[in-house]
């Protein structure tokens, strides 16, 4: 592998990603979902519109499972698949999804930990097999962006730092 | 692990800037925090000490603007430099898609620098990642220091080059941002060798601090198509 390795989905792929959230969002009464990948990139978000900076959040998201993965080896054990940070009035829920991704349920007391917690599994399920069969498609590794190489493009780039 | 979003038409890429404890990386953020336009970019987080030392990291998203029809956002981020971090400072190199090597120019740096390259190129192979094969640029800051080394002597000891074996790819090939410096060249061994392109910079007046930027993420942008 020469690099780090990219991936990239398709319009009915973050259709059917959607859709799974979208579901859990019902059936829970989260406030909202996000999901981030372990690079610390939004992937996709429903629910209410968050009132922080997303990628900020991402990005401390993959830093905070990162950090559990090393504590988890530490002690023993293979990793952490989930995580619960409790708040006085906001709480947030994380689990792994095919070590790649990451689920996070933000919601408050309209909603309790153990429903979270039992129907995000089933969600986490859901997505792991449309993750895992993404990737087995080998679609998704190390895209090649038509153009990206042309002289046209460096132009591009060139202009966008004036 | 640069991510490509078809149905939104977004690449979203992530940079790290590594080096030396007080090399200058979290200030390279800062200027380049402080010159975006606030629309383009999102909030600096920093996660360090009651110092202002990095603890974890610093992190920066700045939309760069379109490519080829894709909007492409960078995501910046700098490691703790000091030794104590290594756990920490490898983890952010996860999914990294550049580097910049930020090197302290101060003659008595030399060594700590040393180090920190070889913590980069041992921390990246952990992960099976190739540093002579991604996108790659080292800034040589603080250039405004009467105490800095020449550049001859920093490339000697950061930037020797690592062998070339490819023979279409075998032609002397200058740096541009330094009259005398090769990106590719023969040595007189008659060894073909490949170095990573480099910056002079003075990160706290903001001197190279976007030419390095453009160096590094033209490089990644380059290496989607």
């Amino acid at each position: 592998m020469p690099g780090a390795s990219s991936w990239s989905f398709k319009e009915e792929d973050f259709k059917a990603i959607s859709e799974q959230m979208n579901s859990l969002l019902r059936e829970t009464n989260v406030k909202s979902l996000l999901l981030v990948d372990r690079s610390g990139q939004v992937v996709a978000n429903v629910g209410e519109p968050p009132q922080f900076d997303p990628q900020a959040f991402a990005s401390l998201t993959a830093a905070d499972f990162s950090a559990n993965d090393q504590l988890a080896k530490m002690i023993g054990e293979h990793e952490f698949s989930s995580l619960f940070h409790q708040g006085e009035k906001e709480s947030m829920y994380l689990a792994d999804i095919a070590h790649r991704v990451i689920l996070v349920a933000l919601f408050d007391s309209r909603t309790t930990l153990g429903m979270v917690r039992l129907k995000v599994k089933v969600t986490v399920e859901e997505l792991t097999r449309l993750f895992e069969a993404m990737f087995a498609r080998g679609e998704t590794a190390a895209p090649k962006l038509e153009g990206f190489a042309s002289k046209e493009a460096e132009d591009e780039i060139d202009k966008l730092f004036g | 692990m640069s991510m490509i979003n078809y149905a939104s038409r977004e690449i979203n890429c992530k940079l790290v800037y590594y080096g030396p404890g007080l090399g200058g990386k979290t200030t390279n953020l800062e200027h380049v925090f402080g010159k975006v336009n606030p629309n383009a970019r999102g909030k600096l987080i920093s996660l360090a000490t009651e110092t202002e030392r990095t603890l974890f990291f610093d992190f920066l998203p700045v939309d760069l603007g379109t490519v080829r029809g894709f909007k492409t956002r960078f995501h910046l981020y700098t490691v703790p430099g000091q030794v104590y971090y290594n756990a920490s400072r490898k983890l952010i190199l996860k999914g990294v898609d550049g580097v910049v090597f930020v090197a302290d120019s101060q003659l008595e740096r030399m060594e700590a620098n040393i180090e920190s390259m070889q913590n980069l190129y041992d921390n990246m192979s952990e992960y099976g990642y190739d540093l002579t094969k991604i996108p790659f640029v080292v800034q040589y800051n603080k250039r405004d220091l009467p105490n800095a080394a020449p550049i001859k002597d920093l490339q000697a000891a950061l930037n020797p080059g690592w062998p070339l074996a490819d023979p279409a790819k075998q032609k002397a090939a200058p740096d541009p941002a330094i009259p005398g410096e090769f990106l590719v060249q023969q040595l007189p061994t008659g060894e073909w060798v490949e170095r990573a392109p480099i910056l002079e910079a003075v990160a706290v007046t903001g001197e190279g601090v976007f030419e390095t930027l453009k160096a590094v993420s033209k490089l990644v942008l380059k290496s989607l198509g």
